[in-house]
């Protein structure tokens, strides 16, 4: 078993990523504000499974929708189950092309708008539109410079 | 294994959250604990206004600062006639043995924080149960009713906006005190009269104040003007639009009335957690 390191990196990751979940935004780019939780969280699931997985999820989760003033437990329910198909396909996705690692976080970040939006409606407030999915549109471009910029965290920290 | 515990850990969570009005309490500490980072992520809004003021130069203050105290003048002179209109308004409510309370107490608060959600229209104001502040109290800008307190924790609270789909606000309009209800529509410029049948009297233009019924609302405050009425044969009731008079999606400097309203539960429980 490898020796563990850097946790306070990964902490300060996800905390960037909460941030910039609740960084104020004007009114024309609300829509399109990627899911920095769901790609800073894959990004480490994919990495280091054996220390990230469900219940960092479901913590980040919590903290999201209090940042929200969502229900609690409406991200918690969705970022665990985004984590539980990432733990599922990580080896396949480090063997993946960019294209593929793109189309895959589109996935992802969309099962997780998907599941929020489901839970909403059921509660009673819901929308018409398809602009709920735009997210994942944004998050799956801007994977690979998430990617890059993380790895390079990860490496110049030395975090395993 | 741990995907399902975890789930229905979430669902049970939801649930709580949805039904029982203890779990504000839960929110309330969580909320606090959350409070560096919605203060974090103010700073680059902050940076931003700070290097805006100081990059404002002589000529644009100087022209600025005549307009403002022209502006002043005029309201001085609105409020010079007031004064009068409300000691006439007092003794006349006094002759029909009205109680009702002309002014509210107001304290000034700042926007915080937006709700990320796009489909949410949600404020965070830098106030909390600290200052007074409780579920259910007025938030107003400077050009009309901006919403409601819809949950505080201890140094911030939560607004719920007019335009939000799940808000609604009692008004009557200002010409004739026509009463009706105004339904936000998840837009920030539009909300919807509801109930109001063909034959009433509203027309374009008309200013929609708070009725005040129903106890939430302080009485008299703008909260729209109306821009479409549509009266269709086949409908029961006329379709009419109004924009919010309160600037929705751009005020950051906005007041919480703080007079003593009819107080809800949760207010009265959140004091008994100070």
């Amino acid at each position: 078993m490898r020796r563990r390191s850097g946790g306070g990196v990964i902490f300060l990751s996800l905390l960037v990523a909460l941030i910039l979940s609740a960084l104020p935004l004007p009114e024309v780019a609300q829509g399109w504000r990627p899911e920095w939780v769901v790609l800073v969280l894959l990004y480490w699931i994919v990495a280091l499974p054996e220390r990230i997985g469900m219940g960092v999820a479901w913590l980040m989760g919590i903290m999201l929708d209090v940042l929200e003033g969502s229900l609690l437990g409406l991200n918690a329910l969705a970022l665990t189950v985004v984590a539980y198909f990432s733990l599922l396909l990580y080896r396949r996705v480090r063997m993946f092309s960019w294209l593929q690692q793109a189309l895959f976080v589109f996935a992802l970040v969309a099962l997780n708008q998907i599941l929020c939006h489901w839970v909403k409606g059921i509660l009673g407030s819901s929308t018409q539109t398809l602009m709920f999915l735009l997210p994942a549109i944004i998050s799956a471009l801007l994977w690979p410079w998430v990617f890059v910029l993380l790895r390079g965290v990860r490496r110049s920290f030395n975090v395993n | 294994m741990q995907l399902l515990v975890l789930s229905i850990l979430s669902v049970l969570l939801l649930f709580a959250d949805y039904r029982f009005q203890q779990m504000a309490q839960v929110r309330s500490v969580l909320g606090s604990m959350t409070a560096p980072i919605q203060f974090v992520a103010d700073v680059p809004s902050k940076v931003w206004r700070w290097v805006d003021r100081m990059s404002t130069d002589y000529e644009q203050l100087h022209k600025e600062n005549r307009e403002l105290k022209a502006q002043a003048i005029i309201l001085q002179r609105e409020v010079q006639k007031m004064a009068s209109l409300s000691a006439e308004y007092i003794r006349l409510r006094e002759l029909l043995n009205g109680s009702e309370l002309i002014d509210e107490t107001v304290m000034v608060a700042e926007v915080i924080g937006v709700d990320p959600d796009p489909f949410t229209h949600e404020l965070l104001i830098n106030k909390g149960y600290r200052d007074r502040v409780r579920v259910g109290q007025t938030l107003l800008d400077a050009y009309g009713v901006m919403g409601q307190v819809i949950s505080t924790d201890r140094f911030s609270s939560r607004v719920l906006l007019l335009s939000d789909a799940r808000h609604a606000i009692p008004v009557q309009v200002n010409r004739n005190g026509l009463r009706s209800i105004a339904a936000g529509k998840g837009r920030f410029d539009e909300l919807e009269l509801l109930n109001l049948h063909d034959t009433e009297d509203v027309v374009v233009g008309d200013l929609l104040v708070s009725s005040g019924l129903g106890g939430r609302f302080p009485f008299g405050y703008p909260v729209a003007v109306v821009t479409k009425v549509e009266h269709d044969p086949g409908e029961p009731f006329a379709e009419v639009l109004a924009r919010p008079s309160a600037q929705l999606a751009r005020s950051r400097q906005v007041m919480l009335v703080l007079s003593p309203q009819p107080e809800t539960q949760q207010a009265a429980d959140a004091e008994e957690t100070d």
